[in-house]
């Protein structure tokens, strides 16, 4: 079954903005799915439409078979929203803020304050429950919204950004719970600007761009399409810069040296040049993140299209 | 109602509840205070001198208005304020996104406006018997009266809240609207002090219907007759509350 199924959705605002114009997507149940796109694309709008913040100006919006135009109830059932911005009670402590988002989906109160305390304490958010929200992190807050959002325990959790200003560390420790609660079966739709976090956890994507999907693939299949990676090799101090044939290179000072290489080409023979001009390689990183360059060029590819059609 | 409902509902209701008792000193003790300064300047020092009206002192005459005015304004003041924070603050969504129905919504804010009403009613009357003793004579018309007034004020503060866009859109209704409409809505007197053309524009001020109908329940006198303040009440309750179940089930204000 979907866990989501959209055709031919769209968003006019009143101002005349055309947020969506006509997005078809399609998301599995269980999948951990990533909506890209830079900002202004139509992410959050299509997210606001899928949980019923906004209302849609057409088309359909499934969500595990549930219509939200004729089965809404069923439909918002379904679904746990950790929005982009900070949306809880500032003065309501957290235990008040989870127990009573369970109470709006018709949990009952003692059921309630179980759950309260599984989560909060999966989320290391227990010891904090009985201070005001307005007290916590930026951190924590994300996490609080992340508890709030699975005390009806749903079956698709929707996340907005959720690792936006927060540290390696507590992103890190997001990452593994989202990970867990995946494989237990909770399908995820993820938005994020940090494509190392899309590329590690999501196996499916799209891309949005202008209100158009620009892309819908698997992440595997997106990133076979990347034929051309840049390297960033840093070498001790040379004397005399280090020269490569049949490769595209670039000596940015006097211990970096920038290659182009071909996918199927592989790294061997510029070692192996190297080697011979005497050249010790100290360490080697990729330029940009791979998805970031994919990322970019879709968008770049989606808008001379639009262009073109225009 | 689905037990569904009646859990979204009771928690809606709490929430609110907690909100105002929470900030106890902003919404519990201020109508204490004033209430006592009106018993004391207007009952005990200007009071003694009016003498009686409608055959009770002035002191008993007024106690009924008092406490229908800190009512009216309580129950206004709770909803318009909670809803207008919830929409500013965006907890709002929390309620958007569950599967909780719009009349539902409805019925949780203004449960919560009647609740903080009727529990200043209950402080002002423990005021007021340090000043007077209180005497009733039908409990139950006292208690609709309590009930429909609350609920209609708290649904109107609602609708303000829906097309309110900064905290001076909440205070302007109460300001230019509801303190002229209360003062001359007979707390202070009786009806049948004004001129006759003054009696009949009076009686177009749906406040005076409620005034009357409450000081009937505790004194058995009134301008006008208490059934006809007990229908208006209804009819009016059943008007503002279609208007603020559209607004919501619409989303006006609260959905883009």
């Amino acid at each position: 079954m979907k866990a989501l199924d959209i055709s031919g959705l769209t968003k006019t605002y009143k101002g005349g903005t055309q947020a969506l114009k006509g997005i078809d997507l399609h998301v599995n149940e269980g999948d951990f799915f990533a909506l890209l796109g830079p900002n202004g694309a139509g992410k959050s709008t299509t997210i606001g439409v899928i949980s019923s913040l906004v209302n849609k100006s057409s088309g359909t919006v499934n969500v595990f078979g549930h219509s939200v135009d004729d089965d809404l109830v069923a439909a918002k059932s379904c679904i746990g929203l950790v929005p982009q911005e900070f949306n809880f009670n500032q003065f309501e402590t957290l235990h008040q803020i989870v127990v009573n988002q369970a109470g709006y989906y018709g949990v009952p109160r003692n059921i309630a304050k179980k759950r309260a305390e599984k989560y909060l304490k999966q989320l290391d958010l227990w010891e904090k429950r009985n201070e005001p929200a307005r007290e916590l992190s930026g951190g924590m807050k994300r996490r609080l919204m992340i508890a709030r959002a699975l005390m009806h325990e749903p079956k698709m959790l929707i996340l907005d950004e959720p690792t936006a200003g927060v540290d390696i560390e507590i992103r890190r420790s997001m990452w593994t719970f989202l990970k867990e609660i995946n494989q237990q079966g909770i399908t995820i739709i993820l938005t994020t600007h940090y494509l190392e976090e899309a590329e590690m956890l999501c196996r499916n994507i799209a891309i949005i761009d202008k209100g158009i999907i620009v892309e819908n693939t698997s992440m595997k299949a997106l990133l076979s399409k990347l034929n051309m990676e840049t390297f960033v090799l840093d070498l001790p101090v040379q004397s005399k810069q280090p020269s490569l044939t049949g490769f595209v290179f670039r000596n940015i000072d006097d211990h970096t040296l920038e290659v182009d290489v071909e996918k199927d080409i592989g790294l061997n023979d510029v070692f192996r040049q190297l080697t011979e001009q005497g050249v010790t390689v100290l360490s080697m990183r990729n330029k940009a993140n791979r998805l970031e360059e994919l990322f970019v060029r879709m968008v770049e590819s989606g808008r001379k299209k639009q262009a073109g059609a225009a | 109602m689905g037990n569904r409902n009646l859990t979204a509902l009771g928690t809606i209701w709490i929430k609110e509840c907690t909100r105002f008792l929470r900030i106890w000193i902003q919404t519990l003790v201020p109508p204490a205070i004033t209430m006592s300064l009106y018993f004391v300047i207007f009952g005990s020092l200007i009071g003694s001198r009016i003498g009686q009206m409608d055959g009770f002192s002035y002191m008993e005459f007024i106690v009924p208005g008092l406490i229908m005015m800190s009512v009216i304004t309580n129950s206004y003041a709770n909803v318009s304020s909670s809803f207008f924070s919830a929409k500013f603050q965006r907890n709002i969504e929390e309620l958007l996104v569950a599967p909780v129905p719009s009349w539902i919504i409805v019925l949780g804010f203004v449960g919560g406006g009647v609740a903080r009403a009727i529990l200043i009613g209950i402080i002002v009357t423990l005021v007021s018997l340090f000043f007077v003793d209180i005497q009733i004579h039908n409990f139950a018309v006292i208690i609709v009266t309590l009930i429909l007034t609350s609920s209609l004020f708290a649904t109107a503060g609602l609708i303000n809240a829906v097309y309110a866009k900064t905290f001076d859109d909440i205070s302007m209704v109460p300001t230019f609207v509801l303190t002229p409409l209360t003062y001359l809505g007979g707390v202070f007197y009786s009806l049948s002090l004004l001129p006759e053309f003054w009696q009949m524009v009076s009686k177009a001020n749906p406040i005076v219907y409620m005034v009357n109908g409450f000081r009937y329940g505790f004194l058995g006198i009134s301008d006008v007759n208490y059934l006809v303040s007990l229908g208006l009440l209804v009819g009016f309750n059943l008007v503002m509350f279609t208007i603020a179940y559209q607004l919501i089930n619409r989303g006006v204000g609260i959905r883009s």
